[in-house]
């Protein structure tokens, strides 16, 4: 193994990263991370990661191929012969160190995720990082909290249950949230007792390497292994390797037919969050009082541009009961305009950089095709170009289009900040118009009345229903769609099964034969 | 099927590179909405996949519940600088493939309606 000291060279920032605590360096080329180390990619090919703040080369990465996947799949099985086997308190200790140092580095890792996401600081700041902390912690307190079973058959007989790691797993993360969803799906991996491969997007790589750098001298080597690359030849080396024990993937449907396929193969369990179209429902008695519940209400329709619209439950589909809907939608108008647009590192930004080019192709040609099925633009509608280093970067005016569940913008991810808006006559109508997607992820209901909420949250097929609320990921709350959304429940304690085995061992005490033969 | 002339050039370059190919339509988050390029025996085509038709020969696909809801509007194929997209061929390429829509006239969905598609793996 050609292993490497730590690159010198450190990446050269737009102007708006000055001032901000940089706790560690974002360096100018990264390598893999395989057995606790940065290793060379083996055909020394590396590509140009841009930032989608200013469109500009930000750093160099690893262009892997099956030859790094087995690199790191080796270093995991070494690393699994004794990290299988730690206790649940020694694993559990590791994971809150691990959120310790995330904690005292986050505003750091959250400069390197808006310079490599191009999401808005005051989001990684408030939300992605303090939740992947959190993630860690959550999962050191489920794992110590966990009980196998013990089962009397009958006096002579018992069946005790055990919890046992699966060995090495593979998993390959999204561009949307990139450290937040490597950290949901590594804290219940680890916590497990798990190793794990980990190809992070090819869009959005540079975070989980500063966090394994990070957490070095926490995690022992080898049991996390990172694999930069692009999909097709080192996402696909993994998922269908014959070494890994599960494979876990967000993103979307045909990849995970594919990924599905490979398992197959394999006969590996997996777990797939494939996304959704989330309608977010307003009940007239929303507009019952101008108070602090509407004016949460009227957050709640603005949150489809949060994260620029690239959250799998992104509220993209708004349904808002006809007797309000003219009211109700001039005062959601000027709640979007209000939406403050700009540099994703100016605090005060609300809405930053879509995360690549090809991202904002697709929606702004969602945008064309709305228009041409005849949807009407409310408000935005176009590409923002902002002045100076900004204006190559990728920006898109939080959109607000007005149409029929049918139209395509009402049944496809855009994944921008885009929600497209029907409104509907009662309840039933509502629970039609809300189930009419090919989805399952997320949902929204907004009303002051406890019965509508109940009835329409376990009618609506979706695996959240956000009730009164929208876009909140605590941990202790499972997450994972119906339909085309997916299989798995992530940020719950319930993830950990998908990790582990259930050994049982069904022991007699009984020193007599059974009497068979 | 439609494809622009760059989108064609870069399927030329990938068949050479790989040998046949399939696509097929994406949905969901991420990369979704975005067309898939694959070696034609890599990915299995279901039953109840619709083939839309072909470019250049090379076939497009899309999932049997995906097509009811895109099934009004003809799909261009081109192609813009990007990066990534799930294991899609071209990704490494710097380009990704994209898909743009036109509305179908009420002629051509009165035509189309009398000549449903294929489903499945070509015979």
């Amino acid at each position: 193994m050609t292993a490497t000291m730590k690159p010198a060279a450190t990446a050269k920032l737009p102007a708006g990263a000055a001032g901000y605590k940089i706790t560690i360096p974002v360096r100018a080329r990264y390598d893999n991370w395989i057995g606790g180390e940065y290793v060379e990619p083996v055909h020394g090919k590396y590509f140009t990661n841009p930032t989608p703040i200013t469109g500009q080369p930000l750093c160099e990465v690893a262009r892997s191929t099956h030859e790094d996947v087995d690199k790191a799949l080796d270093a995991a099985h070494a690393a699994a012969m004794s990290w299988n086997h730690t206790s649940p308190a020694f694993r559990a200790n590791i994971l809150n160190r691990i959120a310790d140092r995330l904690e005292q580095n986050l505003e750091a890792i959250a400069l390197i995720e808006t310079l490599d996401n191009g999401k808005p600081i005051r989001e990684t700041i408030n939300a992605d990082l303090p939740l992947a902390v959190d993630h860690f912690r959550y999962f050191a307190g489920a794992l110590r909290a966990q009980e196998g079973g013990i089962s009397e058959i009958d006096e002579d007989t018992v069946a005790y249950h055990f919890h046992e790691p699966l060995g090495v797993v593979g998993q390959i993360i999204p561009w949307n949230f990139p450290l937040l969803m490597a950290v949901w799906k590594l804290a219940p991996a680890l916590a497990a007792g798990n190793c794990v491969v980990l190809k992070p997007a090819e869009q959005t790589p540079v975070s989980i390497m500063a966090f394994m750098e990070l957490i070095a001298d926490i995690l022992p080597s080898g049991v996390v292994n990172v694999v930069q690359g692009f999909g097709v030849e080192a996402g696909k080396p993994l998922a269908s390797s014959p070494r890994i024990a599960k494979i876990a993937f967000t993103g979307e449907t045909t990849t995970g037919r594919l990924i599905m396929q490979y398992a197959a193969e394999n006969l590996i369990p997996v777990t797939l969050e494939l996304g959704g179209k989330s309608p977010n429902i307003f009940f007239a008695d929303v507009m019952e009082a101008d108070d602090d519940f509407f004016d949460k209400a009227l957050e709640g329709f603005a949150m489809f541009a949060l994260n620029q619209g690239e959250v799998c439950t992104c509220p993209s589909r708004a349904l808002v009961q006809e007797s309000i809907y003219d009211r109700f939608m001039e005062r959601a108008v000027a709640r979007t305009k209000a939406i403050v647009e700009g540099s994703p590192l100016d605090a005060k930004t609300m809405i930053g950089a879509q995360a690549s080019n090809d991202q904002l192709e697709k929606i702004l040609s969602y945008i064309d095709i709305g228009k041409k099925e005849g949807a009407k633009v409310l408000t935005g509608g176009a590409r923002r170009v902002h002045p100076g280093e900004l204006k190559d970067g990728y920006y898109v005016q939080p959109t607000i289009l007005e149409g029929h569940n049918r139209m395509r913008i009402f049944q496809e991810e855009i994944f921008g900040p885009v929600v497209s808006v029907t409104k509907f006559k009662n309840q039933d109508d509502a629970l039609a118009i809300a189930n009419d997607t090919l989805y399952g992820l997320g949902a929204g209901l907004w009303s002051r009345d406890v019965n509508t909420c109940y009835r329409m949250g376990r009618a609506i097929k979706a695996g959240r229903v956000w009730t009164n609320c929208y876009h909140l990921y605590p941990a202790h709350a499972a997450f994972g769609g119906y339909k085309q959304s997916g299989m798995g429940r992530e940020n719950h304690k319930m993830m950990l099964d998908h990790y582990q085995q259930t050994k049982n061992m069904l022991v007699s005490y009984n020193p007599k034969k059974m009497g068979f033969f | 099927m439609l494809v622009t002339e760059p989108a064609a050039a870069v399927l030329r370059a990938l068949e050479a590179e790989h040998g046949p190919l399939l696509f097929h339509q994406s949905g969901g988050c991420c990369d979704g909405s975005s067309p898939m390029c694959y070696p034609r025996a890599e990915f299995r085509i279901g039953a109840r996949d619709v083939l839309l038709g072909d470019i250049d020969g090379t076939p497009f696909y899309i999932g049997a519940l995906q097509y009811e809801v895109w099934e009004h509007t003809q799909l261009i194929i081109d192609v813009v600088p990007g990066r990534g997209g799930g294991f899609s061929l071209e990704a490494p390429l710097g380009v990704r493939f994209l898909t743009r829509s036109r509305m179908f006239d009420p002629v051509e969905q009165a035509w189309l309606a009398a000549c449903p598609p294929h489903r499945g793996p070509a015979a």
